[in-house]
């Protein structure tokens, strides 16, 4: 059976022994730790018994807190691979010179390149953000859960899916050499015949269902179910920054499925949206993904910015200053990030009306950005500012972030752009703005909350070497890149013909050592927060002072996160509750009704994956069965109506007594 | 709910309900399914406006002059919308909560639809035929692929209403079924309104110019 090429063919499609990169040492060695820290994982796991407790309690959990928590967890261990390939980059950058090849091939380098700006936006930047957004806007607002439970766990199992078929192009074939947003013609058949590009899209596709329903989800949870008291005009600045970040996901991601949907039918039936004969437009996809791209960019940095607010207004021990105008700027911005997707590609011809237009609007965006800058400044202004950790997240935030920002405004004149497109002066831009906006934010964010959702505080001791090594090595790291990009280097470069540059990009490379060196700090600083737990520990719920009412609740938060739904007077509620006498309710307790878990979410994004690695390879039988079972499975779910439980009152007295004996325990 | 937090000035605040159920079940169902109708509605509006860009590009092959008949696409709109009119007969028997009536305008309502989809195969067929195909043109697939899609969703649509009619039948009509209804219904009318859009600007105004 097999002799028989045309079955072979049939079974497994494209897939062939030659499709593992087994003459690539640098993959097979990647490919065996990989795989021995795997089995080491999968080991203990299967030693220490915890399938069925991981299954019961975590895969198939409804809880959004456990859900933020996993997408948290994704969002870290994709940040270790999407730096593996940035640091990758900087060595090969570093080294060849003076006639040197460097040690990456081209065919690897651009796959690296790649890989590094997909995986870090949508399998970082995204989960953290996401994550993030799942844990605390319920707490915040009051609620029990989120509006669709259900839905909230089939979204994360669908990120997942994406993350695990971006992973399995780096051993099962390869990835996209395109660049991370593929633009046409290069990822059309014709000139990327390979399945690099195919990976890259079901990647996203099936990632990007998981966040438009979890977009769809919030945007549910932050209008039907705030706590009683509290208006749109209450809401704590964190949960309005989510929701306006829902919103840009509801409004952006359908067009990054139409675009990317289209440049499939191109590359499997023929079609020609994007191609260069038949009447096709490739600058349609650069305009149709951009219009994604653009309030891609916002989606990450509207959370963080909340984040700072929140962080600001806590360590000040101040109400936030100018809380309206803090939401009409986040406001403002979410309109203002669809009018700007043009100045990605000025350079296109569109002419100068055109331009202008894109140019000014761009330039529009810094005025509610900066009007947040000096809110944070006026509520630090007066304050009785406590340096812990994520207060210095936020000032390197507020410091490195506004240079970014000029660069950006710099970058918004036309005939700048014109100049500096494409060169490594953008890429220090939107990594200056990126790192120190979303990567910083979601530091603090992870810092400020970690108490909440674990019941002790990460050690300040590592997290203030992660800081600092963070901060130093990138500036060190993108610095030299703005000198380089007004030079007139351009981007992706593997080899270099000027050797007065080396210095630079030496520089640079000692930068992302740094930030090596603080990436290891923080997995230590988790580490040694574990070991440290009790002396860490914190039974108040509140190790901050805090001001919203995520802080009422004891830590880590019961299921139901409150006994009693709370009622708010204020924007700042806790605070108000704390000042004005607040009694913590010792009885009365009763039943709370509350989803059931359920692994359909599960099985459907794991025939979602499967689907989407069946096309990849050609193997359409296993696309029309796993396609088959997508819908059996989806149809057989909603056969089931009986998704909810009570948590019996007598669970939720003992739960409530225990908090009440720490309480008095610690005070 | 909003009375009974505003306490009297002097009285002590109240911080939390003792005795509450504020977020029934499915109270975010029909927001939630609107929402995602929503971002539906801009992928078709992707679509649309890569065929508003692309509909001139014939490469020297065939325009919509040589290819639409009017005649079809009158009959195939007349299934779409009289399927819209007993979806609304459905829904106004699932009112009544009388569950024969309902099943069958739900019944009425497949059948039109399902004329739609088949009708619609059959036009895709014919012009494949005379080598009209997706790969002719960037007009051409512009085309397929914002009809097909449309399609597509009716056909998903199908599925869905036997679905839910093999639920009414096993369970009546419940809040949840009811609720079900209300979802299918909402997006069976927006694919009406969205056929309107094809229907003026794919076939009148490709014929016309």
């Amino acid at each position: 059976m097999f002799d028989n090429p045309d079955l072979i063919k049939a079974i497994f499609g494209r897939l062939t022994l030659e499709s593992l990169p087994l003459h690539e040492p640098i993959v097979v060695g990647t490919f065996i730790v990989v795989a021995l820290g795997g089995i080491a994982l999968l080991g203990a796991i299967t030693y220490f018994r915890l399938w069925g407790y991981l299954w019961r309690e975590w895969f198939t959990t409804v809880d959004h807190k456990r859900i933020g928590i996993m997408y948290m967890i994704l969002g870290v261990v994709m940040l270790l691979r999407g730096f593996s390939d940035a640091i990758m980059m900087r060595l090969q950058q570093a080294m060849a010179f003076n006639g040197s090849e460097g040690y990456l091939n081209a065919h690897h380098y651009d796959q690296v390149f790649t890989a590094h700006g997909v995986i870090m936006i949508f399998f970082v930047a995204m989960p953290l953000v996401t994550g993030l957004m799942n844990y605390v806007v319920p707490l915040q607002i009051g609620a029990r859960d989120v509006s669709f439970p259900f839905l909230n766990n089939f979204s994360f199992w669908m990120t997942t899916g994406g993350a695990v078929l971006v992973m399995a192009s780096l051993f099962v074939g390869e990835f996209a050499r395109t660049g991370w947003l593929a633009y046409p013609p290069l990822s059309n058949i014709g000139y990327s015949p390979d399945v690099g590009v195919d990976y890259y899209i079901w990647a996203l596709q099936v990632a990007g269902v998981g966040t438009t329903l979890s977009g769809i989800n919030l945007i549910c949870t932050i209008l039907k179910m705030r706590a009683p008291g509290m208006t749109m005009m209450k809401m704590p600045v964190f949960t309005w920054t989510a929701f306006c970040t829902n919103v840009l996901i509801v409004a952006s991601f359908p067009v990054l499925t139409a675009v990317l949907a289209l440049l499939s039918l191109d590359r499997y039936v023929g079609t020609n949206f994007f191609t260069n004969d038949f009447g096709g437009n490739p600058m349609m996809y650069v305009n149709l993904i951009w219009i994604w791209g653009h309030p891609e960019v916002y989606i990450l940095v509207l959370p963080a910015f909340g984040v700072f607010s929140e962080v600001v207004a806590t360590f000040c021990g101040k109400r936030l200053f100018g809380y309206t105008s803090m939401v009409y700027a986040t406001i403002v911005i979410t309109i203002l990030s669809y009018l700007v997707w043009l100045h990605h590609f000025f350079t296109m011809g569109s002419g100068a009306s055109v331009n202008s237009f894109f140019g000014i609007t761009t330039m529009i965006i810094s005025i509610p950005t900066g009007a947040k800058i000096f809110n944070w400044l006026f509520t630090m202004y007066h304050g009785r500012i406590r340096f812990e950790l994520p207060m210095m997240w936020t000032l390197a935030f507020m410091l490195t972030f506004v240079i970014g920002g000029m660069t950006g405004v710099l970058l918004a004149v036309p005939p700048a752009d014109f100049v500096l497109h494409n060169s490594l002066f953008l890429v220090a831009h939107f990594h200056n703005v990126i790192i120190s906006g979303v990567v910083f934010g979601m530091f603090a964010g992870m810092t400020y909350w970690f108490p909440k959702a674990f019941g002790f505080r990460l050690d300040p001791f590592w997290g203030k070497v992660s800081f600092w090594c963070w901060l130093s090595g990138f500036i060190l790291a993108f610095a030299p890149l703005y000198v380089l990009g007004l030079m007139g280097v351009t981007r992706r470069l593997r080899v270099f013909d000027d050797p007065s540059l080396q210095i630079w990009f030496i520089i640079a490379g000692v930068g992302a050592f740094l930030i090596l060196l603080g990436i290891l700090a923080f997995l230590v600083q988790i580490a040694v927060s574990i070991r440290n737990r009790e002396a860490l520990r914190d039974v108040t719920g509140d190790p901050w002072n805090g001001r919203t009412l995520e802080w009422a609740t004891s830590s880590p938060p019961p299921a139901y996160n409150f006994a009693f739904t709370p009622v708010v007077h204020d924007n700042d509620a806790w605070w108000d509750m704390k000042r004005r006498g607040y009694q913590r309710p010792l009885g009365g307790f009763k039943a709370i009704h509350m989803p059931s878990n359920t692994g359909a979410g599960v099985v459907l994004a794991g025939l979602a994956t499967t689907l989407g690695f069946a096309l990849i390879w050609y193997m359409w039988w296993l696309a029309a069965v796993s396609f088959v079972a997508l819908l059996a499975v989806a149809i057989g779910h909603t056969f089931n109506y009986h998704r909810d439980f009570y948590i019996p009152a007598k669970d939720v007295v003992r739960t409530e007594e225990e908090r009440t004996r720490l309480l008095a325990a610690g005070a | 709910m909003t009375l009974a937090v505003t306490s009297p000035k002097n009285a002590a605040p109240v911080f939390y309900l003792t005795n509450e159920q504020p977020h029934p079940e499915g109270s975010s169902t029909m927001l939630g399914f609107w929402i995602y109708l929503m971002s539906d509605c801009l992928i078709f509006a992707i679509l649309f406006a890569t065929y508003g860009v692309l509909s001139g590009s014939y490469a020297a092959g065939p325009a919509p002059k040589d290819l639409f008949e009017l005649p079809l696409v009158a009959v195939n709109t007349s299934m779409l919308l009289l399927s819209s009119i007993t979806y609304g007969f459905a829904m106004l028997a699932m009112q009544k909560g009388k569950v024969a009536p309902t099943q069958a305008w739900l019944a009425v309502t497949g059948l039109f639809g399902l004329a739609f989809v088949g009708i619609e195969l059959y036009e895709f067929r014919h012009l494949i035929h005379i080598g009209a195909t997706p790969q002719r043109s960037a007009f051409l697939s512009s085309f397929y692929t914002l009809v097909g899609t449309h399609g597509l969703h009716v056909s998903f649509g199908l599925l869905w209403l036997v679905t839910l009619m093999a639920q009414v039948a096993r369970h009546g009509l419940i809040p949840a079924n009811r609720r079900r209804l209300m979802c299918l219904s909402l997006f069976w009318h927006f694919l009406d309104v969205i056929w309107i859009g094809v229907f003026t600007f794919v076939y009148l105004l490709g014929v016309l110019r």
